[in-house]
């Protein structure tokens, strides 16, 4: 537990203001629930996504920099970004920073050009919304701060590729107990145990939901997304609980999609983890946005006495 | 699951005769089998520069062919033929017919980066895999894959706004791609969300489409944006010895 992230920068990018709304809304109450402050960064913009990079992996750079840059000038040594996309591109961004001087000279380049100082690495600190509840209120803390425990309910914790991979942009994982592991992550686990969630032991914690080809190779996302799902209910799970909005959207989409075309129906629920723990904290499901994601489910939840 | 090769001994090449007699002695059926010989003559000695020119390419040339990132590959665990270090090899041989023979899947990569994650030698697989759909493109094997379609889109809008909207990306993607809106799936899965939500998020969704959410004072890194991607279009063509006309709608 550390007091450096009481107060953070809050990244909530583009997915957060539009199918992952349930996610910004959850991961501001939860917040509050716990007394952490979150000043949303000035004027932010995207930062490139799974997109950007196909088109110049330098331009991704520029424009995760330029968040950086924003953190740093409102007086922040840290910026929280709940979205997997936003937090690996600000990592990386970070690290090609800090290790290639190409990536240095576009980007001092492009932000020449466009009247602005280009970021130096090393001056802010990028850390994912499981990283900061867990340091910030600690495992201890938050166990006691559960009002309306989860119960045992059975949670698959899904990860999906861009938290953990590729390993070299975060170089605070892999470093023993305590911290992160990029091949079995547990972060979401410890967390959500400590809201009473019984976790399942789920395999696919970072196998791919194919987010990066939704809509453009929809069968094979379908398929991959079909696998996780199954999976899941295979070992057991009510719920996939998700700590992406890509992810998240994919899940809940291809979810439909597989009912619809392919004619394989599943019935494991999807939920952003901090809806999860807002409403072991005591909040309704109405306050974390349970009613913003796409798939309903209010029955589960009803039945378990949640929100 | 075991590393999936793709025979070079192709069906096509195979030879068989129903009826064979070779000196009094009949062989017939599978003791006629033969291979044609294979001559490779049209070998492009500057594939691994073209690709390693391109964006995500450069690393290429470190790949000593161990097969890590094919056995993690995602796509490769459901389609066999999905095969990354084969189209390294292909790449650093110079190959280029054998490559293009899977011309029409490489551009299904899903950027999961386990291929980065397993490899030894920092060969970046995954950029490397888009690197080379990227020649595809250039060089004219491929039109413009449903996946650049939307990468195209979606770069389109942070370039010039700073931000994005996802419903007008979705609306250009299936417009640019040719396919309706209203697939089945989608409208039941928006039918069962209307029914769910409030009058006034409903209204903040219908506004931001509206009215395109973007970064103030973006003009600015929007020109500058620009102006690099058309610099390094130039420089991609020209390092593949392609005439210095832009290509379609890169952005």
């Amino acid at each position: 537990m550390t007091d450096k992230y009481q107060k953070v920068a809050y990244y909530p990018g583009c997915a957060l203001e539009g199918t992952g709304h349930g996610y910004n809304r959850s991961t501001k109450e939860v917040g509050k629930a716990l007394g952490l402050d979150l000043v949303e960064l000035e004027n932010w913009n995207c930062c490139g996504a799974m997109e950007v990079k196909n088109v110049d992996p330098k331009l991704q750079t520029f424009l995760s920099a330029r968040n950086l840059k924003i953190a740093e000038e409102m007086g922040f040594k840290t910026v929280m970004a709940p979205c997997n996309g936003c937090y690996h591109n600000l990592k990386k961004a970070e690290y090609d920073l800090a290790h290639d001087q190409s990536s240095r000279e576009t980007v001092a380049k492009l932000s020449a050009k466009s009247g602005e100082q280009p970021y130096q690495a090393g001056n802010v600190e990028t850390i994912h919304a499981l990283d900061w509840i867990k340091d910030a209120v600690g495992i201890e803390e938050l166990r006691k701060r559960v009002k309306n425990s989860l119960n045992g309910l059975k949670v698959a914790n899904y990860y999906g590729c861009m938290y953990v991979r590729p390993r070299h942009i975060f170089p605070e994982k892999d470093k023993g107990p305590g911290s992160e592991s990029t091949s079995k992550p547990h972060f979401m686990d410890d967390i959500l145990a400590a809201a009473g969630a019984e976790n399942v032991e789920y395999p696919l914690k970072t196998a791919c939901c194919g987010g990066a080809h939704t809509l453009s190779d929809s069968d094979t996302s379908t398929r991959l997304v079909l696998n996780l799902l199954t999976t899941a209910e295979d070992c057991g799970a009510d719920v996939i609980a998700t700590e992406c909005p890509t992810c998240h959207s994919g899940l809940e989409m291809h979810q439909m999609r597989a009912e619809k075309v392919f004619g394989k129906k599943t019935r494991v629920k999807i939920l952003y983890f901090t809806q999860l723990l807002g409403m072991a904290l005591g909040l309704s499901a109405r306050r974390v946005g349970v009613h913003e994601n796409f798939s309903d489910s209010r029955d589960l939840l009803k039945a378990r006495g949640l929100g | 699951m075991p590393i999936h090769e793709k025979h070079l001994i192709r069906p096509e090449n195979l030879l068989r005769k129903d009826k064979l007699e070779v000196e009094g002695v009949d062989v017939s059926g599978d003791w006629s089998t033969f291979i044609q010989t294979r001559v490779i003559t049209d070998y492009n000695e500057s594939l691994q520069d073209e690709i390693a020119a391109l964006p995500g390419g450069e690393n290429i040339h470190r790949c000593w062919q161990c097969g890590s990132c094919t056995n993690a590959c995602t796509v490769n665990a459901i389609n066999p033929d999905f095969n990354p270090r084969y189209w390294i090899y292909l790449i650093r041989i110079g190959l280029e017919s054998e490559l293009v023979r899977d011309k029409d899947i490489i551009w299904q990569c899903v950027s999961c980066n386990k291929c980065t994650y397993a490899c030894p030698r920092d060969v970046v697989p995954e950029a490397v895999v888009h690197a080379t759909a990227h020649w595809l493109e250039l060089k004219g094997y491929v039109p413009q894959k449903p996946s650049v379609i939307f990468d195209d889109a979606f770069s389109g809008q942070v370039f010039a706004k700073g931000k994005i909207e996802e419903g007008r990306l979705m609306r250009k993607f299936f417009a640019r791609t040719g396919q309706k809106l209203a697939q089945p799936w989608l409208v039941a899965m928006v039918k069962g969300m209307v029914a769910r939500l409030p009058v006034t998020l409903m209204m903040r969704l219908g506004l931001a489409g509206l009215i395109h959410p973007r970064t103030r004072g973006w003009s600015g890194k929007r020109d500058a944006i620009n102006e690099y991607v058309a610099e390094q279009n130039a420089k991609h063509r020209r390092a593949l010895g392609l005439n210095a006309q832009p290509t379609e709608s890169r952005t």
